[in-house]
């Protein structure tokens, strides 16, 4: 008897331990700042975002996009411009720029769904570079400038965001109300369906389900998550650029969610941290830090495809 | 990736701490920050480093207890990697003063920061004339050039000798757009006719059809509005479609010798440009070049090295003067009171809007057989007076000048 | 002659072969790359490093060795070749049986590093390779001067595509190749070595890639990051072209090129998104590219 009831107790933690996990992790971004550089935290929680949104679409649908930094530079952009020379507030601000990442997924999702796989991955870096040949053109951009002296505005029009506190206090909100969605969706008959197609699509068809739809709607949802984090990036550092869709954004965020863990749900956020920390500790070593990222991505495809979140619950037997 | 920085963080240290003027943290903090491993790591890069600590170091800091320590940054010419440098220099590791900062998309990002954050910002390396324009500050001197002076220099001087018909080969950006308006500008107010011009895709490789355009439109003068890389390579493949041969002159309206260096003479003899320092034109200027060059890998200093030694100078004998480097307002308006004499530049003055005046010169590249050393690649066409170089005070559009 | 659209015939057809030079380019990247990708199923990423690497041979070859140009021509694809033999035997072997994105991501990750490696030691300006000297000079032809190399260049990829593209589809060895590739079971079976045929191929399309690198040398800028926004350029004509068509990709080269030349006559600004707005269009219509066979 004892031994059975020892055993339901073990598989209570295994059940809640992703609900544990999110409660250490927002003990932890609360305690963070008074540690660490708040510019920093809200960098990393804009990758961290970007790299959950990314995850919603290779995790759990099996599509390896490659232009993810479309969506997330051009809400960048279009955050930028609303709150600068619009003169949006930036609740505004942040919702323009994610309602265009999410029209953009619509017509970039139309175009690519089409094709799987390897296909899918070159038509979705294709079009991305092409968006960013658009941006270094078109004049609102402001082209190698980018837009500069974004204002943070004062949110809902009491909270001034120039405030550090308040404006990390905003991120942190934004990401917490968005990891949950995330959360939300994937543990939806909706999840469900992506799962059954990233397992075998033909099969999922014979059950009747239009796949193709299902996919449009999971990468226009994914595109438009990428938005929220560069439309928040775009206020934090008050400055959109042309960094921000270029292809090496979009092999950073594979780079993020590959090491955290692909389809767990904590994996893109550890990614992100990883990485952001890796970058502002190597600064020292200057362009060798390409190279430290290239072999990061030659050792986890090799060896340690799981990543870190994946490879920790794999050791706990838990779910992440 | 290339989000990030490479902070070689080299604090040279100097003096003791026995001071009766109270400098913020007890030091002043220089931050050089440029492109350490890009396009425009040889014109400035490492070099200003180096360039700032002989200015620290024949100001005689350490003799006048003054404790100096200099930073370098790399921004990779990108304007979020620039601002996060700065950023973090002021907040985290309290920087008082950044220096240099080619590119101008960077420069224009930095300005904004250090304004709000009310230190000092000494550019020597960018371009932009907006930053002694609309985009002056009182923290901000724009130190060594400008895309004015640069258009004035070029345009105006090739026009009056003889070269009056032009065709523009210019980036599609902003920079580049705004080099081929001021220069069209000068060269038709000075009698001269733009003949045409062609867009090429930022960043470029492949020129040949540009320049095949260019070469059908017989202008005499063909300007190249870009600057970097695509210069070297519209010069290159200019060189290689026989256009010069041909009788056709290139302007660079945006070069340095260091690209004349890594052309070779051979194929980019006759070419013209402005340029605000040359390490031969006066004994004081080559002994200087004698002591810097075996420091930098035997690159002679360019006219961006020669900015910011000047401008580290100035500074340093303002900070002197008012005994503080705290407010950053306060040591920019004594560097404008203060007229500015130091070995490279001679006696100069820092106007309202920010715009260090010195004389600017014309030079044409040498043929190989007139060149008798190496980096002696320059013959000097025209001086450009003082008073005439820079766009005037009245017509910037500076919010800081009284009109 | 005759005016097209405010452009003489003359211009137009200097800005045509203009074009056709680099095609030569873009044909010869794709055509490598759809070589491996037929046979291998790897998007390989690491192309446009490996173009570098060829560039960046006949460099150090003319630097320490004294070698000129027409020796690197030999050289530079074989030594690069051997690396990426090392690189599948190494690595992508592994992979085979898994996702083909994670050969994507790999290959990826690998192009970080050659390119990270040579752009510490080398910055990123460009270092000097003058065109050999018994291709100096130029023709007059009337409507336009000819550098003579840049003729070279378009004759030798020619030469080289159309070569390649007879073994593949019209040898034995070929026929050998593209039955490994339906079916590598089957084709064992017969006792025919088909691990090591994927080695030899991935290591050929890698010497083509060093092949381009070499002939580009003169003309463009050799510099660690030549081949890094070239790649996705060449990735847009492969689809094009159809993924694992052979002639597919030499004529989307070649054909790309021309397009491309002429969107810098008449409308400059867009010749860098040209390709693209092609790619979308061409992925409407027929999704599986012009020549390729749906997969």
């Amino acid at each position: 008897m004892q031994r059975i009831a020892e055993a339901g107790k073990e598989t209570a933690v295994r059940e809640h331990s992703e609900a544990i996990a999110f409660v250490a992790m927002v003990c932890v971004l609360i305690i963070a700042p008074f540690f660490a550089y708040p510019v920093f935290l809200m960098k990393a929680l804009c990758f961290a975002l970007f790299a959950c949104a990314f995850n919603l679409l290779i995790g759990y649908v099996g599509l390896l996009s490659f232009g993810h930094a479309l969506f997330f530079g051009w809400a960048s952009y279009i955050t930028a411009h609303a709150a600068k020379v619009w003169g949006f507030p930036p609740e505004l601000a942040i919702l323009s720029g994610t309602a265009a990442a999410a029209g953009l997924g619509a017509i970039v999702g139309a175009l690519a769904i089409r094709r799987q796989g390897i296909y899918f991955a070159m038509i979705t870096l294709a079009l991305a570079q092409m968006m960013y040949f658009f941006a270094v053109q078109a004049p609102f951009t402001h082209g190698e400038d980018g837009i500069q002296a974004v204002p943070r505005g004062k949110l809902f029009g009491l909270i001034d965001l120039a405030n550090q506190t308040n404006m990390y206090v905003t991120v942190l909100v934004i990401f917490l109300g968005c990891f949950l969605l995330i959360y939300r969706i994937i543990n939806s008959p909706f999840g469900e369906v992506l799962k059954a197609i990233r397992e075998n699509e033909a099969r999922a068809i014979s059950l009747g389900y239009r796949t193709e739809r299902f996919k449009l709607v999971a990468f226009v949802l994914s595109a438009t998550f990428a938005g929220v984090a560069g439309a928040t990036k775009a206020l934090v550092f008050q400055l959109a650029s042309l960094t921000d869709v270029d292809w090496p954004m979009s092999g950073e965020v594979i780079l993020m969610t590959l090491v955290g863990g692909l389809g767990t749900l904590f994996g893109p956020v550890a990614g992100a941290f990883f990485m952001v920390t890796l970058e502002n500790y190597l600064t020292t070593i200057g362009q060798w830090v390409f190279v430290v990222q290239g072999l990061i991505f030659v050792v986890c495809v090799l060896l340690f495809r799981r990543g870190i979140v994946g490879e920790l619950a794999q050791l706990l037997r838990v779910k992440l | 990736m290339k989000r990030l920085f490479s902070l070689t963080a080299l604090a040279v240290v100097f003096g003791c701490g026995c001071a009766q003027a109270q400098y913020s943290d007890g030091s002043i903090k220089i931050g050089v920050m440029n492109d350490m491993s890009g396009t425009y790591s040889d014109l400035s890069g490492q070099g200003s480093v180096i360039a700032a600590r002989m200015a620290v170091e024949d100001f005689g800091a350490a003799a006048k207890g003054m404790k100096v320590e200099i930073v370098g940054a790399d921004h990779q010419n990108k304007p979020d990697v620039g601002s996060n440098v700065v950023r973090t220099w002021i907040d985290v590791d309290k920087v008082d003063v950044i220096v240099d900062v080619p590119t101008s998309s960077v420069a224009l990002a930095v300005n904004e920061i250090v304004r709000d954050k009310n230190k000092v910002f000494l550019v020597s390396g960018a371009a932009a004339s907006d930053l002694t324009g609309p985009k002056c500050t009182p923290n901000t001197i724009h130190w060594t050039y400008d895309t004015w002076a640069l258009a004035n220099g070029t345009g105006k001087a090739i026009v009056k000798t003889g070269g009056d018909t032009w065709f523009f080969l210019t980036a599609d950006y902003a920079f580049g757009h705004a080099l081929e308006r001021d220069t069209a500008a000068v060269v038709e107010k000075n009698g001269g006719k733009v003949l045409g011009k062609v867009r090429h895709p930022f960043p470029g490789t492949d020129f040949s059809s540009f320049l095949l355009q260019a070469q059908a439109s017989k202008a005499k003068i063909i300007g190249l509005a870009n600057a970097g890389a695509d210069t070297i390579n519209s010069i290159k493949q200019a060189s290689e479609f026989g256009i010069t041969q041909g009788g056709q002159n290139l302007a660079a309206l945006l070069a340095f010798i260091t690209d004349v260096h890594a052309l070779g003479l051979q194929t980019a003899q006759g070419l013209i440009m402005t340029e605000a320092w040359y390490w031969d034109l006066n004994d004081a200027n080559r002994e200087f070049a004698k002591k810097f060059a075996p420091q930098d890998r035997g690159v002679h200093p360019t006219m961006v090295h020669a900015g910011v030694y000047s401008a580290v100078t100035h500074y340093l004998k303002a900070v002197e003067a008012l005994k503080s480097d705290a407010d950053g307002k306060a040591v920019v308006a004594k560097m404008k009171e203060m007229p500015t004499d130091d070995k490279l530049f001679g006696k100069g003055v820092v106007r309202a809007d920010g715009r260090k005046i010195h004389p600017m010169y014309l030079f044409e590249v040498k043929k190989p057989a007139e060149s008798k050393a190496p980096w002696d690649y320059y013959k000097l066409r025209a001086t450009i007076p003082a008073d005439e170089a820079f766009r005037p005070l009245a017509d910037g559009g500076c919010p800081l000048v009284k009109s | 002659m005759f005016e097209l659209l405010g452009i003489s015939s003359q211009a137009l057809f200097g800005q045509l072969l203009i074009g056709l030079i680099n095609g030569s380019f873009y044909a010869l990247l794709s055509l490598g790359l759809a070589v491996i990708f037929g046979m291998l199923n790897i998007i390989n990423f690491s192309h446009g490093a490996q173009y570098m690497l060829g560039a960046f041979t006949a460099y150090f070859l003319l630097l320490y060795a004294g070698l000129g140009y027409w020796w690197a021509i030999i050289i530079a694809p074989i030594v690069v070749g051997i690396t990426g033999i090392i690189v599948e035997r190494l690595f992508l072997q592994w992979l085979y049986k898994l996702d083909h994105l994670y050969g994507l991501l790999l290959t990826f990750g690998l192009a970080l590093i050659f390119e990270g490696t040579f752009r510490n030691f080398f910055g990123s300006s460009g270092l000097p390779y003058s065109v050999p000297p018994t291709l100096q000079g130029g023709q007059n032809l009337g409507f336009m001067f000819l550098p003579n190399y840049r003729a070279w260049v378009v004759a030798f990829s020619l030469a080289v595509c159309l070569t390649t593209w007879f073994v593949i589809e019209r040898t034995k060895l070929g026929s050998y190749l593209r039955a490994a590739t339906e079916n590598p079971t089957l084709v064992r079976a017969f006792g025919i070595n088909v691990p090591r045929m994927i080695t030899l191929t991935y290591g050929f399309g890698v010497a083509l890639a060093a092949l381009a690198g070499v002939m580009a040398a003169p003309i463009y800028n050799v510099s660690p990051q030549m081949g890094a926004n070239l790649i996705i350029v060449v990735f847009a004509v492969v689809v094009i072209g159809g993924m694992g068509s052979i002639m597919g990709a030499i004529v989307t080269g070649f054909g790309l090129g021309i397009i491309e030349g002429l969107t810098k006559v008449f409308f400059p600004e867009a010749s860098n998104t040209v390709i693209f707005i092609i790619m979308a269009i061409v992925l409407l219509i027929r999704p599986a590219g012009l020549f390729g066979r749906s997969a």
